[in-house]
């Protein structure tokens, strides 16, 4: 086809665009096709950095000199598996493995560590697990489709979806998708191909009144809808009940992702609540703001998932939380739509609507929109690191920091193990002097000031702000520390640690390859708690590993993550060579000793059953009853938390 | 009531009963130099959490706790006086408490003790599996030592083993009686040995420093905790009911999720002659017991030339506290009040430690080494209640404890019956180790009586003593042999209503766990009808042709107790009330009585631990009131006790 006649068709398809109400341009012509009088054409509509993408197939008359449209589709490349693995963490680009010489290896760009060797992970891995790199375990390489059931569809509400424009699909491999978090369990099951209920549907609504009109079509028709925004949750929050027998909806919120406003003089946006975290702050940074919330699944979790699951940040000592984030929320529900009449920063009008909106796990309804707070972007970013004798005098540390309330943006401390960890990743060092310097190091901390290479531990350390305050606050802290024995142990050290939150997700899927299963969990705890519970939760571990027969001692190690004026946020991750039902007891244990359900995974399904026990029969009756208000006949039916 | 389950039922196989073997470890010490022994390299296995810290730092942590912080500080608060004051105070009471474990002391009691007790027993035979076991726990978690006590020798004993076999030495809680003894007391201080007052029941900073001392040395891993459940020596060698104060204090860091775990370790003691046989009669008789003194104790040098046999202590497995508390407690009820502020502990709580503290003691009988003395003991005692005044043949003695013999192996009973000699040696020996209670003449064997009441008296309840240490091994058959002599039919329902009221009763008497009785009752059932003394149907319980002679066996076992709290009820039924510093001279005087005019055959009655028991029972039971006032007066309900078949 003549290039003057694609040039007008792009134009005719942007009309087109705006008769469809789609916000963006189409800026890409993807594939034009003719046949005899007939032409289709594909058009890019847009793409988020996870480049999923939007495609509209429109078919029309060219011949005539006004091209009608014959029918319009959407091409869904919607399919994450192209640029994300569809049965393991993140980027398909981006993995561990072991190459030819048997060296480990990061692959892909996107990372610090990309296209590194990584020498000391091999040794690591074989002592800590026992693992060995001849029995391999590989994963299914791609979806078997015949293994997914056909959908179970509503043809009613097929068809009056249809005739809203809504773009869907029931083709196995978007459904498969969208079926599952990354808990241990859903990633093993899909290494080994087995699936099991996936959701019927997926519809891609593209702003807050496709929702409406979701919302509406589903209760009208009775099918069950379960929101689905960045798929990393870690609560089995995804996971289709098995029970269920309406027709499965997932509503996939990944096409809401525009910042629509920005108001500088109150410091908030207003946010399309499907937008993914790194083109959030991606997109304020280009007008010279931050929402300085990173949690560490920020790569691909969404701002709707953010709010429906009570979400912390790295940096909440300087930002706050989500709860301390959001200024105000637009659910869509079976009822109706929930929002605030205005934006006042605090409003005593009984208790806080808003409050039943975090952390309703998309029992209630679909956060669509939401005004958040923003800051102009930090002047000045430096990373730290402290090496402490033992973690009972970093915890002391911590503790003291937050009783003083100078915590910086974040401050995380790791213990032996996990410190141990960090070190087995560092990547080959090019020069002889790096590696001189490391050595000398290392012969300063353990002979010269004595600290046991099997007890000490390491704090990671943020601070933002202006530069001169950033100082300041840096010796402050530096200054606590060394009461506590803490040597400071270098930005580098620093920085690689909170580089580790991103890249141990890959890590799982390299251990999975080789028999070694591992799992991450959290809690919170006021602080006289923290050592007994660590101490407790890593013996449990070890203990059941060896009742249930595990071979080997598991790799059980924790990182204290976030600091409070009265507690404080544990992360424990606990790995070995195959496998038992450690979570379970591992929660139990942490619940005896006084710690929470969950600090920020939220409860989903793998946590419902000790819901009663951790909020009071009277509280779940309370949230019961707002359920049945809202949504009486369990439209949002994906039965978490309650 | 509820039948339990036949996988229940397999807890009660006594054939499934796993035992170790004993070794003497006083072998070695009469083969090599006592004096290279005690100064031999000591090395033990620690505990794994542990960091090293000294007797002083320990008080000092123990001052510097907030446990202790905060009643130091509610104290001064009540008295109006400083808290520097009451920390003084608190410093005072510490003083006065801790213990100082010194390794030289230690030595010098190996030294000596090896000498003393080469010369007093013949062999001191341990179970070294158990103290494999042991290592094992100390190295894992805080252990908790629990020994049996029948005699002062126990706690000596008990470091000197752990001593000899390189493991950590305990700290010891002891009666502050100790510290009479000025030279002793210091001593024992220094081989480990913490003193305790009696009663402190009111005073809130004693039980606080007290506590917080236990629990610090055990967190801390500092030493293996010892202690006895039962409180203070058993002058009958039965098991005291236990005690809890201490356990409870003990289990609370794991309840409260400062450790991971607690290992308890039930040890038992069983001495084949007591050294205390002739004080504890006498006591029970009510010849006051002399205060301990270090005078006292060289004039009971005399001892030292005596007989008294071997010793067997045995360590069983570890009784883990996570376990027990498994789905037992809920521990996230510790979690709304800060751990440092004193709470009385829960209803939940306190039945947990006392069902553990009975399965420990429980733990403890089961693996307390019989000599075959105990059984002869039993014959003995029940020939001469049946007023069999020429005694017994010795073949017609020998016939009967090996009848018995056999029947308390298929209870289960850990008996130490040499099978390679003819049981006519097996008995004369043992009838020779005990010579000063038993009269042989002319192929006669009797217990060797003499004129008057008070003598003989000493004699029957040093006797009635090694009985009891096998007592715990008959006592649920015999209950229910006892219930269903009484009771009306044989239905089952029937006999079970009265094994359950005949328990009830005695449940101060013997090691009976409250809240238990279906399951003692399963039990005793089983036994029985596994050595085919009852026939059991759905309804009714039937006597088998071979089964009367056990019956009767059984019956006469908890005779003497039944006619002695019968004995107890007709005297308090003559009573108009009185105090309780009155009852026990004059239900003593009341007994001779009755003994004197042959209306009671059982001599042991006298003993006052057994009109103690039958009070507090009836106390318990609501036949007798206790009122409070100027003088404790027992109120007695006398048709109540009546009505209630006694």
């Amino acid at each position: 086809m003549p290039s003057q006649v694609t040039h007008e068709l792009l134009l005719i398809c942007t009309c087109l665009c705006s008769c469809l109400s789609l916000r963006s341009t189409p800026h890409q012509l993807c594939r034009v096709q003719s046949q005899g009088c007939k032409a289709s054409i594909c058009i890019l509509i847009s793409q988020n950095s996870n480049r999923i993408v939007t495609v509209v197939e429109i078919y029309i008359f060219a011949k005539q000199a006004q091209p009608r449209i014959l029918t319009c589709t959407y091409i869904h490349f919607f399919h994450r598996q192209e640029i994300m693995k569809w049965n393991g963490w993140g980027y398909s680009d981006s993995k561990f493995l072991y190459n030819k010489k048997g060296q480990a290896e990061f692959t892909g760009k996107r990372y610090r560590l990309s296209g590194m060797i990584i020498p000391g992970l091999r040794e690591w891995m074989e002592s800590t697990f026992s693992a060995n790199l001849q029995h391999k375990t590989p994963a299914a390489p791609i979806l078997n489709s015949s293994a997914v059931q056909p959908p179970t569809l509503n043809e009613a509400f097929l068809k009056e979806l249809k005739s809203t424009g809504i773009p869907f699909s029931h083709d196995a491999e978007d459904r498969v998708f969208r079926s599952h978090g990354h808990c241990l369990h859903e990633i093993f099951a899909l290494r080994e191909g087995k699936i099991g209920r996936v959701p019927d549907l997926v519809v891609w609504p593209n702003c807050h009144n496709d929702v409406v009109k979701i919302v509406e079509l589903a209760c009208k028709h009775n099918v069950c809808l379960i929101p689905y925004g960045g798929g990393t949750s870690v609560s089995s929050a995804l996971e289709c009940p098995p029970e269920e027998t309406r027709s499965i909806v997932s509503l996939d919120t990944s096409q809401m992702n525009r910042i629509l406003w920005i108001d500088e003089k109150n410091l908030t946006a207003h946010v399309e609540a499907g937008i993914v975290g790194q083109d959030l702050e991606r997109l304020l940074n280009e007008s010279g703001y931050c929402t300085g919330h990173e949690p560490d699944s920020m790569e691909f979790s969404s701002l709707g998932g953010w709010v429906a699951t009570r979400a912390s940040g790295m940096k909440k000592n300087i930002y706050g939380n989500i709860e301390d984030l959001v200024v105000h929320i637009k659910m869509v529900t079976p009822r109706g739509v929930i929002e605030k009449s205005c934006q006042g920063p605090r409003m005593s009008t009984g208790p806080d609507v808003h409050h039943f909106i975090m952390g309703s796990e998309g029992t209630l309804g679909v956060v669509t929109e939401v005004t958040m707070k923003i800051r102009p972007m930090p002047e000045y970013q430096k990373y730290g690191s402290v090496v402490f004798p033992n973690f009972e005098m970093g915890v002391a540390c911590l503790r003291e920091v937050a009783r003083q309330r100078c915590a910086p943006a974040s401050i995380r401390l790791m213990d032996n193990e996990q410190f141990k960890f960090g070190h087995a990743l560092k990547p080959q060092v090019s020069s002889i002097f790096t590696s001189f310097l490391d050595g000398l190091k290392k012969f300063y901390i353990t002979k010269f000031k004595g600290f046991d290479p099997n007890r000490l531990c390491v704090a990671t350390l943020l601070f933002e702000g202006d530069r001169e305050k950033v100082l300041q606050h840096e010796k402050q802290v530096y200054d606590i520390a060394a009461k506590f024995g803490g040597l400071a142990a270098g930005e580098d050290n620093g920085q690689r640690g909170y580089m580790l939150t991103f890249v141990i997700a890959y890590l799982r899927d390299l251990g999975m390859d080789y028999y070694v299963i591992g799992e991450s969990f959290e809690t919170s705890m006021p602080w006289d708690r923290v050592l007994d519970i660590c101490r407790n939760v890593k013996a449990r571990i070890v203990r059941e590993c060896k009742d249930k027969g595990v071979q080997f001692p598991p790799l059980s190690t924790c990182r204290v993550t976030q600091t409070y004026d009265a507690g404080a946020c544990v992360y424990f991750y606990f790995a070995f060579n195959y496998r038992g039902l450690i979570l379970f007891c591992s929660r139990e244990e942490i619940l005896a000793n006084g710690g929470s359900l969950s600090h920020h995974h939220g409860v989903g399904k793998l946590r419902k059953e000790w819901m009663r026990e951790s909020i009071s029969s009277v509280g779940m009756g309370m949230l019961k009853s707002v359920k049945d208000y809202v949504d009486p006949n369990n439209i949002f039916g994906n039965r978490n938390l309650l | 009531f509820q039948p339990v389950t036949p996988v229940v039922l397999l807890i009660f196989n006594p054939m499934l009963k796993k035992r170790d073997d004993f070794e003497d470890m006083l072998e070695e010490r009469r083969n090599s130099s006592d004096l290279r022994y005690a100064l031999k390299c000591y090395t033990p296995v620690l505990y794994k959490g542990l960091t090293p810290c000294k007797v002083s730092e320990l008080k000092q942590m123990v001052l510097q706790s907030d446990q202790l912080g905060y009643v130091i500080t509610q104290v001064s608060k009540e008295k109006g006086v400083t808290s520097d004051e009451v920390t003084g105070e608190a410093a005072a009471i510490l003083e006065e408490m801790a213990q100082r474990l010194q390794l030289s002391t230690v030595r010098f009691f190996a030294f000596t003790l090896s000498k003393v007790f080469k010369t007093l027993f013949r062999s001191i035979c341990i179970n070294e599996e158990g103290l494999q076991r042991l290592q094992q726990a100390i190295h894992n978690h805080p252990v908790v030592l629990l020994p049996s006590h029948r005699s002062y020798m126990d706690f000596l004993l008990m470091s000197y083993i752990l001593y000899t076999y390189d493991l950590a030495l305990p700290v010891i809680a002891a009666g502050m009686d100790f510290m009479g003894m000025k030279v002793v007391g210091e001593m024992l201080r220094m081989s480990g040995a913490f003193f305790i007052r009696r009663s402190f029941g009111g005073d809130k900073l004693y039980w606080a420093v007290f506590s917080e001392y236990v629990k610090i040395m055990l967190k801390n891993g500092y030493a293996p905790v010892e202690f006895f459940l039962e409180g203070t020596r058993s002058r009958t060698a039965k098991s005291l009911t236990p005690k809890l104060g201490l356990l409870n204090i003990v289990m609370d860091p794991f309840l409260k999720g400062e450790v991971f775990d607690i290992s308890l370790v039930p040890v038992s003691i069983s001495y084949e002659r007591t050294l205390e046989e002739a004080l504890y009669a006498r006591e029970l008789l009510g010849v006051p017991k002399p205060k301990e003194s270090t005078s006292g104790l060289f004039k009971a040098r005399k001892i030292l030339s005596e007989d008294y046999g071997s010793i067997h202590v045995y360590f069983g497995q570890p009784v883990s506290v996570r376990s027990l508390a498994e789905s037992r407690v809920n521990r996230s009820q510790f979690n709304l009040i800060p751990r440092h502020i004193p709470t009385r502990p829960s209803e939940e709580i306190l039945s947990f430690v006392n069902d553990s503290a009975y399965r420990l003691v429980r733990a403890q009988e089961e693996n307390m080494v019989l000599k075959p003395w105990v059984l002869l003991a039993f014959v003995l005692l029940q020939k001469q209640a049946a007023e069999e005044k020429q005694g017994t043949a010795l073949d017609e003695l020998t016939e009967q404890a090996v009848w018995l013999r056999d029947l308390s192996r298929q209870y289960g009973a850990f008996l130490h019956w040499p099978d390679h000699i003819p049981p006519s040696e097996v008995v004369s020996s043992s009838l020779s180790l005990h010579r000063g209670l038993v009269r042989i003449s002319e192929g006669r064997v009797q217990l060797a009586l003499e004129q008057g009441l008070l003598y003989p008296g000493f004699v029957i309840l040093s006797c009635a003593s090694y009985r009891n240490q096998a007592l715990n091994v008959f006592i649920r058959p015999a209950l229910l042999a006892s219930a269903i002599h009484t009771a009306a039919s044989n239905r089952k329902q029937e006999i079970y209503n009265s094994f359950s009221f005949l328990r009830n009763m005695f449940s101060n008497e013997f090691i009976l766990c409250p809240g238990a009785t279906v399951q003692d009752f399963e039990e005793a059932c089983y036994l029985l009808v596994k050595t085919g003394t009852l026939q059991i149907n759905q309804q009714e319980v039937l006597i088998t042709e071979r089964g009367h002679r056990t019956l009767a066996f059984l019956t006469s076992v908890l005779d003497p107790f039944l006619q002695g709290y019968q004995v107890v009820c007709r005297f308090l039924c003559e009573q108009d009330g009185l105090t309780e510093k009155q009852f026990i001279p004059a239900v003593r005087k009341f007994i001779i009585k009755h003994l004197l005019t042959g209306r009671l055959r059982y001599t042991e009655v006298l003993s006052s631990d057994l009109q103690k028991n039958a009070l507090a029972a009836l106390i318990r039971l609501g036949a007798v009131q206790k009122i409070k006032g100027n003088n404790y007066c027992f109120n007695v309900f006398p048709s109540e006790a009546r009505n209630r078949g006694l």
